[in-house]
């Protein structure tokens, strides 16, 4: 039953081979015997789980037909759930107990999904390497002693694993889709405002865009549907139709445009990562996309805006963590001072202090226009640079990540080097287009993954390339040893 | 040396919505602590704020009435401070782009000339909670019902000179947002805020000196006698040859002094930036326009009609004018006695001096307008004097009915029969014949004064039920003959 996917199980629950019921049981079994190697779970809500399968199980029997109706996930542990721990993999939040559920938890949970539990990450999604969580880093399936990529890293695990065939995750600057390239899945960062971020725990309000991680196109395009619509609670959500994501995979590819920009396979980009993105290219060539050269000339300045804007808005995003109303409290304060210095000093993790610090460093007085609104105006050009390049062409192509998954460990020393490798996803963030990384092969056994970037609201476009890609190529059909 | 005080202020209005400015939650005053505090008011990990458009509409209407500029597009900010009441750890503000941009107030002064006041700005925000140090047994305790509460701050320029000056333009802020039913006013509750910044300099010299800032003054009383204070603190220090620093400070009504809070090198670097969880707001032309079509009668305009309309003083138009209810009180009176002198000068001194004695407010008033203007009728048509109307006024504010009633059972209708008041007449003269005696011998001049003492003696013996007018001409004719 494991090595189904999403929309394998849904023909299957309708088909009543299994009932959702026997589904996640299995499961749950998975989790407990395998997850242990991996710890890509924080919590697993057996119970609930099973009690949510239970009931599709009950809805089917009384004639609902929903797709996703008793079909397993977990959570990405940034987002709320009630009456279930959401900690955001700190400290400070160990002890919190959402008292509400997110839209996505919600809109998943009324169509029908069974959440299995809460998916580990790096600390607030702050990281690429899913090891700066409270609860210990999260492994990749591939190689255990490597990095899964992160932040989303314990849904990337969970699901390359095939622990759950498919999970929520949340992308700021790559957190969906560097993970999916280093653990071989498919998964997409939805344009701003398309999915509620009402109950996902802010890291970076303007950049954060929740997501699905899964093994294939199909399944992104599954779980898209149920997450995705326009939200009165959020006020960056934007009210515009829902496409079919579906019903657009099988459109053919005759005639798309792909723009392969010339900055992305530069210096720093492993040449044998630069051969499987062009054999890509060749496999959608024969499939009918043609090809052109573009350029994004101000991708250079991406990293450093990002790692202005997106600390700046932490600052500020975390400083409800003061430990007067949740979360943790540092013993015996003395009086307020003490209170908020040491609550937050014990209650965050060394990258969560440090992007804090740059983030107030960057907001303070006499330095805004330097770094704050400098980076701003970059964002602007960043924009400015795909507008150009979309009137030329349909779709740009490119690496997802400049190299393999690293050991663990190895960049802890040098953060910015790991910074470094969110260079090729970034740039959509800073823009809010839509972007998906798809399995493109394997380098030392090691996944690899190729990034598609779309105009605004053109998630159905890319879910229709990587679809038509994957029913040519089986690269998202392997399953690492010993899952 | 001759010193000129420099005064601007930042009002802080509670716009009177339903439901906060970012929020669903409730913002009636004095509900049980946090009953009125939602998941964003607590500011639990994600959620959002989504703006109240009500909140926009007041601000809009505000920004219309003082003639300002509107933003069309007007963007909010978060100012970054931690306090415990303060739950998001930032307060959702707006800085560099506020919805209402330039504009002005005129204020009347007492010497009765007009002074034009100019607003730099106002920006709408949200309210903090409150901190509770008692009753807690050394622990603080935190309501938040009004966490989120909306706010309108409205930023004057520094052109108001004397403590007087920033009364009157309080109280012409706080008629404007009452008339535009935009605010209640309630200053013993918060709704009306004030801070003064306040400094002065040599007369003649046009540099401002260093400011101080008196935070969250709330009656008008307190503002006059906080400034008053802080303006001779400022000269005191300045004539001892030392400065002023710039600062914020506290005003401590029971000591009538003011104290300092925290120095400009203690302030915090608030870190201002835009709000990424709001987008910027456009107020759209047609939407000003349908605003501006809703706009009620303003004090301003209420005020001149007054006196074109009316015939009434300068003066006693602006009192008339200074709040919805007076004015609404006024012309009630006025329109069921058909008199306007005699309505507002039985409005402006018999009914404020009843207010004032019990502290009501005009709304409250024991006497309905109806009643009112039914008793000036009464003094119209000389059925009681002006005098016996004092006795009947007192009767209806205790609720003894309507003014025909109390004439009729106290039998205070005017004696206007020639005769019956001949005939007393007499006996009054009768009784001081050397006082009589002593008139007649009087040149002019002392007659004149004499004569009072007969009115009186007069009127005392009619009970002042006498036609005070008859009585007049019937005196004068005897006392003569």
């Amino acid at each position: 039953m494991h090595e189904l996917t999403l929309a394998e199980i849904a023909r299957a629950l309708a088909g009543k081979r299994f009932s959702a019921e026997e589904l996640a049981t299995t499961l749950l079994e998975r989790i407990r015997q395998l997850d242990p190697q991996l710890n890509s779970f924080i919590t697993v809500t057996a119970d609930q789980a099973l009690e949510q399968a239970r009931a599709a199980d009950t809805r089917r029997a009384a004639g609902d037909t929903g797709v996703l109706l008793g079909a397993p996930i977990a959570h990405k542990d940034l987002f709320c759930t009630k009456g279930v721990r959401t900690s955001c993999a700190s400290k400070i939040l160990d002890n919190f107990v959402s008292p509400y559920d997110a839209t996505v938890v919600e809109k998943l949970a009324a169509a029908g999904t069974v959440s299995l539990g809460k998916l580990n990450m790096d600390e607030f999604a702050m990281g690429s390497a899913s090891e700066s969580s409270y609860y210990g880093a999260v492994k990749n399936p591939w190689d255990i002693s490597r990095v899964p990529g992160g932040s989303s890293g314990g849904s990337a695990a969970a699901v390359a694993a095939r622990l759950i065939p498919a999970a929520t995750a949340t992308d700021t600057g790559g957190s969906i889709r560097q993970p999916a390239a280093l653990t071989g899945l498919t998964g997409i960062k939805p344009t701003y405002g398309r999915v509620s971020r009402w109950g996902m725990i802010a890291y970076a309000s303007s950049l954060d865009q929740g997501g699905p991680l899964a093994r294939t196109a199909e399944d992104c395009a599954l779980l898209l549907g149920g997450m995705a619509g326009f939200d009165t609670k959020d006020s960056t959500s934007i009210d515009q139709p829902l496409d079919d994501y579906l019903a657009a995979l099988a459109k053919p590819l005759t005639g798309l445009r792909i723009g392969l920009p010339q900055e992305y396979f530069g210096a720093g980009l492993d040449n044998r990562i630069a051969d499987k993105v062009m054999a890509v290219v060749e496999e959608l060539k024969k499939l009918g996309a043609t090809i052109k050269e573009i350029s994004l000339p101000n991708m250079q300045h991406a990293i450093p805006a990002y790692y202005v804007i997106a600390p700046a808005e932490a600052s500020s995003n975390l400083s409800r963590f003061d430990g007067v109303r949740f979360g943790y409290r540092c013993e015996n304060p003395t009086d307020l001072t003490d209170l908020y210095k040491r609550s937050r000093a014990e209650g965050f993790g060394a990258e969560v202090k440090r992007r804090i610090m740059v983030g107030t460093y960057a907001l303070s007085a006499g330095y805004y226009d330097a770094y704050y609104l400098k980076a701003q105006k970059i964002r602007r050009l960043i924009k400015d640079d795909f507008s150009a390049a979309f009137k030329d062409v349909d779709l740009i192509l490119g690496p997802t990540t400049p190299n393999l998954a690293w050991k663990l460990g190895e960049k802890n020393a040098d953060p910015v080097s790991a910074y470094l490798e969110d260079i090729y996803t970034i740039t959509a963030n800073l823009a809010g287009i839509p972007g998906l990384s798809m399995p493109a092969g394997f380098i030392d056994g090691l996944p690899v993954g190729v990034q598609l970037l779309a105009p605004y609201f053109q998630e159905a476009r890319l879910l229709n390339v990587a679809h038509q890609y994957q029913q040519v190529t089986d690269w998202h059909r392997q399953a690492p040893n010993g899952f | 040396m001759q010193w000129e005080t420099v005064i601007g202020l930042e009002i802080h209005a509670q716009l009177s919505t339903r439901s906060k400015i970012f929020s669903g939650s409730a913002t009636t005053f004095g509900a049980a602590p946090n009953t009125q505090a939602s998941l964003l008011d607590l500011a639990m990990p994600g959620t959002l704020p989504v703006l109240n458009a009500e909140a926009v509409r007041m601000a809009c209407l505000f920004g219309l009435a003082i003639d300002a500029e509107i933003g069309a597009k007007n963007v909010f900010a978060r100012k970054n401070y931690f306090y415990p009441d303060l739950p998001k750890g930032y307060q959702t503000s707006q800085m560099d782009h506020p919805i209402v941009g330039k504009g002005h107030l005129d204020i009347a002064l007492e010497d009765g000339t007009i002074k034009r006041i100019g607003i730099t700005r106002a920006h709408l925000e949200e309210d903090a909670g409150k901190s509770l140090h008692e009753d807690f047994h050394g622990m603080s305790g935190i309501d938040l019902n009004r966490a989120g509460t909306p706010l309108l701050e409205i930023v004057s320029e520094p052109d108001i000179r004397s403590a007087k000056e920033a009364v009157a333009y309080v109280k012409s802020i706080h008629a404007l947002v009452r008339y535009l039913g935009i605010c209640d006013g309630n200053m013993a509750e918060g709704s009306l805020r004030c801070d003064c910044n306040v400094s002065v300099r040599p007369k003649g010299q046009a540099a401002f000196g260093t400011r101080a800032e008196i935070k969250n003054v709330n009656s008008f009383r307190f503002i006059e006698k906080a400034i008053n204070h802080e303006v001779q603190r400022q000269i005191d220090l300045i004539e001892d040859g030392s400065k002023v620093i710039q600062e914020t400070r506290l005003y401590d009504p029971n000591k009538d002094e003011t104290r300092s809070m925290r120095s400009k090198e203690e302030a915090n670097d608030y870190r201002y930036f835009p709000c990424p969880d709001l987008l910027p707001v456009t107020i759209e032309h047609n939407y000003l326009q349908q605003l501006r079509s809703e706009l009620p009668e303003l004090p301003a305009q209420k005020c001149e009609r007054f006196e074109s309309q009316f015939g009434l003083s300068a003066y006693d138009a602006s009192v008339l004018s200074a709040s919805r209810e007076m004015a609404n009180y006024f012309e009630q009176v006025q329109r069921v006695c058909d008199d306007a002198k005699l309505a507002a000068n039985w409005v402006m001194v018999e009914l404020a001096s009843l207010l004032n004695k019990d502290g009501l407010e005009i709304e409250q008033s024991p006497v309905s307008a109806e009643q009112l203007g039914d008793m000036i009728l009464r003094i119209k048509d000389s059925t009681i004097s002006g005098k016996i109307a004092k006795m009947v006024f007192e009767a209806m504010a205790a609720g003894e009915g309507s003014a025909d009633e109390i004439i009729e059972k106290k039998g205070l209708k005017q004696v206007t029969d020639s005769s019956a008041i001949e005939a007393m007449l007499d006996e009054v003269l009768a009784a001081n014949a050397a006082q009589v005696e002593q008139y007649r011998s009087s040149d002019e001049a002392k007659r004149g004064k004499m004569f009072g003492f007969f009115v009186g003696q007069a009127m005392k013996a009619s009970k002042g039920k006498a036609n005070p007018q008859q009585v007049n001409e019937l005196l004068k004719h005897k006392l003569e003959g």
